[in-house]
């Protein structure tokens, strides 16, 4: 798969960006980093669709957001995860891990399924 | 993330701007994507290019940046907004409580002003403003003459004028009406236990189907039941379904016994039609039967006219319709001569007027004086409120100081102002309930549609306007004096309440005088619409009504022919009345078919022996069918003899005129011994007695005649009794008596003459004691805003007051600085309200009755009374100054 984009399944960016935010407040361009890097370079977002996403869930109250002072010491826009966004993501995760493996389990399999017994 | 050093840290100069966030937001990814392009190594410009590509539609994900940025901001405000709102609802409960005394008369002030103001609106709104209870009701139109002296007769039509109307007419869906000429309790329910009095009142077949109005059992009548010799039926009234006959939910196709006969009930009427508040106000209706016109049809004019329009169809046009129509209609189509008699009498007028346009003035009199309460009530509060944020006037300085804004400031009093408003709405709304359950069931007021009165969701949205209104008048001011105070300047100064006193009382005291103002007005209508009633209690209505009372007797003088008929009646009437005369506490005892101040009819125009007169030159007198002794029981004087049971079917005919009859037949003569021609009979006049009012306190007469009961039919008999008792201990003697002659008699009322003048004097009795009561209010309202001024003014001068004593002034002489200022402001009041009173007086004068808007009595009782309350308003606040202890004033500041 080396360099090629995975398409985001719709509504994955969501729960990517609470998940990034669980170690701490981040600015966009961090969040994409930490995206990027933790997939070890297989997601690559495209960094415009990022905003819209992080503004969505900050006007759903999952995020806030802060002003501050980048590395570098530019000004720039911090989110933190709220209460009500570090519920949102257990609940994504868990839905993620189990339809996961549901389609894990469909792709791994060897034979057809056996027919239904009779009722 | 570091946080932004103090010094690097502002806010948008210009509020919050969502655009520019998202720009910088975004500039900052670029940068520093840039900054690692770079930094691996790439040429800064071509760094630039790549970020830029990498980075997509960068002018797409602005605009979708600021739309969701601005409606955040948006939801940002509003949430501040509402929890500064209920910060302020907070703060004011805490601020009312320390103060509970000011919010306790706030809202007893407002209460009352809003009260009455709804009342009124349900008023004024059933009566003018909301549409008769009838389905298209605009279509409906009453049809009348013009007003003239003969009463009810020539205000009804013939039932050949019906016909011939109804058929010719264009502009209308259909005609109705119904028969005018009844009296309350015509017919008796028998075969029932004792015979009960029941109302009721023959209507044309057509008279529901026309108004709209559907039954809430059975039917309506049907075509067949108004033919002559159709089995008699009947309609009931809900209310006389559910008294009389417990709500029989199966009375439908049953009979009842009315009066003798067996009549089946096809129906009963809805709760919502009630014909007395539509067209008889103050009176009751039973039952309603189909009236046969060919049995009316001698009966000469009797139906009174009432049409639906066409849709589309104006008044005035319906009004050339009927001009077009009039010259071909009979009154009696067997006679040709009366052809073209109701020419010029057919008009035409929205049956809401003809119900409601003669209260129209009245009610908006009364609207606009509680709409004076109101503005008196909320320069009251204005005033309190004023003197409040006087000394209130730190912690708004020190609020100002701590950054809030004038306009947050403003707030908090607006806020505070509606919390009390709408205590005293709900407050207001309780009392307006109570006052409309009163009125409404005031039958004896003959006022239309009482019975309708409700507190409806109108009510409850006016009830809004109106807290509303009264809290920004009331509250705005005060904000706007308070924020617009130098705050510094009374952070700076210690005293209490400087700064911004000398100032509010300025501003104090002009309220104060138009307050004051607004109260003259009030008590000067009030005043001429008093003395105008005690005029009219003072009318001489030709007959006295104490001491007198009336019962209707029933009676059978069934007989072969008219004259066996009239022997007949004049024995059954001749013993009631021996019998009547002799109880104890009875002084005289007649009867008369009709009474005074109720319906009426006339018959001829009957002509005097010798002379004659020009066409329409001579009346048609008012005809009362009486028995000997009506005369005095009633307490008419009389010229002459009175009739006496010799006057029988064979003697000579005898009449007795009234006196404005004499004068126009007998002009300087003494009509005693004249006779008066009706076609070939002679008439001899044996007396002239007073003209007696008979249709209104307020109106004129006109010409009347006695006819005796032996020479004459009554249509009824109504007994009426002078006492040296109170009726109503008289009332089971002369029931038994009647009782005694007659089995069949109805347990009918009693009643005191007295209460038919009270019914006919019902409306301006009305309108009187409400307008009255709002004056009075208006008077303490004005009172306690004068005390409020003085009082504080003592209050801050208190320093003044002690230098004066401590160099000697006497506690008489600081008493009298302080009355003087009371009567300033009360003069002053009075004088702007006299000026406006003689305007306002102007347009109510066609309210009044022989009192003129000038009447100098009124303005000067206004004036004594007015002086009156403001020197006791004042008289309290220049007590506690003159016990101004002038070393403690001192010391003190």
């Amino acid at each position: 798969m080396d360099t090629a984009k995975l398409e985001f399944v719709r509504g994955t960016l969501d729960v990517l960006i609470l998940k990034a935010l669980v170690w701490g407040p981040l600015h966009g361009y961090a969040i994409t980093n930490l995206i990027r890097r933790q997939s070890d370079d297989a997601l690559l977002l495209e960094e415009g669709t990022l905003y819209p996403a992080l503004w969505r869930l900050e006007n759903k109250e999952l995020l806030e957001a802060e002003w501050g002072l980048s590395e570098n010491n530019r000004k720039a826009k911090f989110y933190r995860l709220t209460a009500e966004g570090r519920r949102q993501l257990r609940h994504e995760v868990r839905t993620w891990e189990a339809y996961a493996a549901a389609v894990a389990k469909v792709l791994a399999a060897t034979q057809p399924p056996l027919p239904e017994p009779m009722g | 993330m570091t946080p932004i050093p103090i010094w690097r840290r502002y806010a948008r100069i210009f509020g919050p701007d969502p655009a520019a966030d998202v720009k910088d937001e975004l500039s900052f990814h670029l940068q520093a994507k840039v900054d690692d392009l770079v930094r691996q190594g790439w040429h800064r410009e071509a760094a630039r290019q790549e970020a830029e590509r990498l980075f997509g539609d960068l002018r797409a994900v602005q605009r979708i940046g600021t739309r969701i940025g601005e409606q955040m901001e948006r939801r940002k405000r509003l949430k501040d907004y509402w929890s500064d709102s209920l910060q302020d609802v907070r703060y004011t409960f805490r601020t009312l409580g320390r103060d509970p005394s000011f919010a306790a008369i706030s809202i007893l002030i407002l209460a009352l002003a809003i009260g009455a103001n709804v009342a009124v609106f349900s008023v004024v709104n059933t009566l003018l403003l909301r549409p008769l209870p009838f389905p298209e009701s605009r279509e409906l139109v009453w049809i009348a003459p013009p007003p003239t002296s003969c009463g009810l007769s020539c205000a009804t039509y013939s039932a050949d004028a019906y016909e011939e109307f109804r058929d010719q007419s264009r502009a209308y869906q259909d005609v109705t009406g119904y028969e005018a000429f009844t009296t309350p309790d015509n017919l008796r329910l028998t075969g029932r236990g004792e015979p009960q009095p029941a109302t009721s009142i023959e209507v044309v077949g057509n008279f529901f189907q026309l108004l709209g109005v559907q039954p809430a059992m059975g039917r309506l009548f049907s075509a067949e039941e108004t033919r002559p010799g159709a089995h008699p039926v009947a309609l009931l009234a809900n209310a006389y379904w559910k008294s009389q006959f417990n709500a029989d939910p199966a009375i439908v196709g049953k009979a009842i016994e009315l009066s003798g006969t067996p009549i089946t009930i096809v129906g009963v009427l809805p709760d919502s039609f009630d014909f007395g508040a539509v067209f008889s106000p103050g009176a009751k209706v039973d039952l309603f039967t189909p009236l046969d016109l060919n049995q009316e049809r001698n009966w000469g004019n009797i139906v009174t006219f009432l049409g639906r329009l066409k849709p589309g169809v104006t008044v005035a046009q319906a009004l050339d319709d009927a001009n077009r129509v009039a010259p071909n209609i009979y009154f009696n189509t067997k006679y040709p001569q009366t052809l073209g008699r109701y020419k010029g009498s057919l008009i035409p007028v929205p049956l809401k007027d003809y119900v409601t346009g003669k209260l129209r003035r009245s009610l908006i009199a009364l609207w606009c004086a509680v709409g004076a309460i109101l503005l008196i009530a909320g320069v009251n509060l204005s005033n309190l409120l004023l003197a409040r944020a006087s000394a209130r006037a730190k912690e708004f300085a020190v609020r100002g100081a701590l950054g809030a804004t004038r306009g947050r400031i403003v707030r908090q009093l607006l806020m505070e102002s509606l919390v009390l408003s709408g205590a005293g709405a709900v407050l207001g709304l309780g009392l307006a309930r109570t006052l409309i359950a009163w009125l409404a069931h005031q039958g004896s007021v003959a006022l239309p549609l009482l019975s309708a009165l409700r507190i409806d969701g109108e009510a409850l949205v006016w009830t809004v306007i109106v807290a509303i209104f009264t809290a920004t008048i009331f509250g705005l001011l005060p904000g706007l004096k308070i924020a617009s105070g130098n705050l510094q300047e009374v952070l700076k100064d210690s005293g209490p309440g400087a700064g911004l006193g000398r100032n509010h009382e300025r501003v104090r005291a002009v309220l104060v005088v138009s307050e004051v103002a607004l109260a003259c007005v009030l008590l000067v209508s009030a005043g001429l619409l008093l003395r105008s009633f005690s005029k009219v209690l003072d009318v001489d209505l030709g007959f006295q009504p104490d001491r007198a009372a009336s019962i209707r007797v029933d009676y059978d003088d069934s007989a072969p022919t008219e004259e066996a008929s009239q022997a007949k009646r004049g024995a059954i009437f001749q013993q009631i009345l021996a019998r009547v005369s002799a109880l104890p506490g009875v002084e005289a005892a007649g009867m008369s078919d009709y009474l005074p101040l109720g319906p009426n009819r006339e018959w001829d125009t009957p002509v005097p022996q010798g002379k004659t007169f020009a066409p329409g030159e001579l009346p048609d007198p008012l005809v009362y069918v009486v028995t000997p002794g009506f005369i005095r029981a009633m307490g008419i004087r009389l010229q002459g003899r009175d009739f006496t049971w010799a006057d029988g079917p064979h003697s000579e005919r005898v009449v007795l005129i009234n006196a404005s009859a004499a004068r126009v037949y007998w002009p300087g003569e003494d009509a005693v011994g004249k006779i008066l021609m009706r076609d070939k009979e002679e008439d001899h006049v044996i007396g002239v007695v007073d003209d007696v009012h008979e249709e209104t306190v307020e109106g004129g007469t006109g010409s009347q005649i006695y006819y005796p009961v032996t020479q004459q039919g009554p249509s009824s008999a109504q007994l009426v009794v002078r006492t040296s008792l109170p009726p109503a201990t008289l009332a089971p003697s002369v029931l038994s008596a009647l009782r005694e002659l007659n089995p069949q008699q109805s347990a009918a009322e009693f009643r005191p003459i007295q209460t038919i003048v009270d019914r006919a004097v019902s409306p301006r009795r009305f309108f009187t004691l409400l307008v009255g009561s709002f004056a009075a209010l208006g008077l303490l309202l004005a009172a306690l805003g004068i005390y409020g001024v003085i009082s504080y003014s003592v209050t801050r001068q208190a320093h003044t007051i002690g230098i004066q004593m401590a160099l000697g002034a006497s506690t008489g002489r600081v008493q009298r600085q302080v009355l003087a200022g009371t009567l300033r402001l009360a003069l002053a009041g009075m004088l702007l309200g006299t000026l406006a009173a003689l305007a306002v007086s102007k347009l109510i004068s066609s309210l009044l009755f022989s009192v003129s808007s000038w009447d100098l009595p009124t303005y000067l009782g206004m004036a004594l009374s007015l002086l009156l309350v403001a020197a006791l308003s004042g008289y309290i606040p220049a007590w506690r100054a003159s016990k101004v202890n002038p070393m403690e004033a001192l010391r003190s500041n």
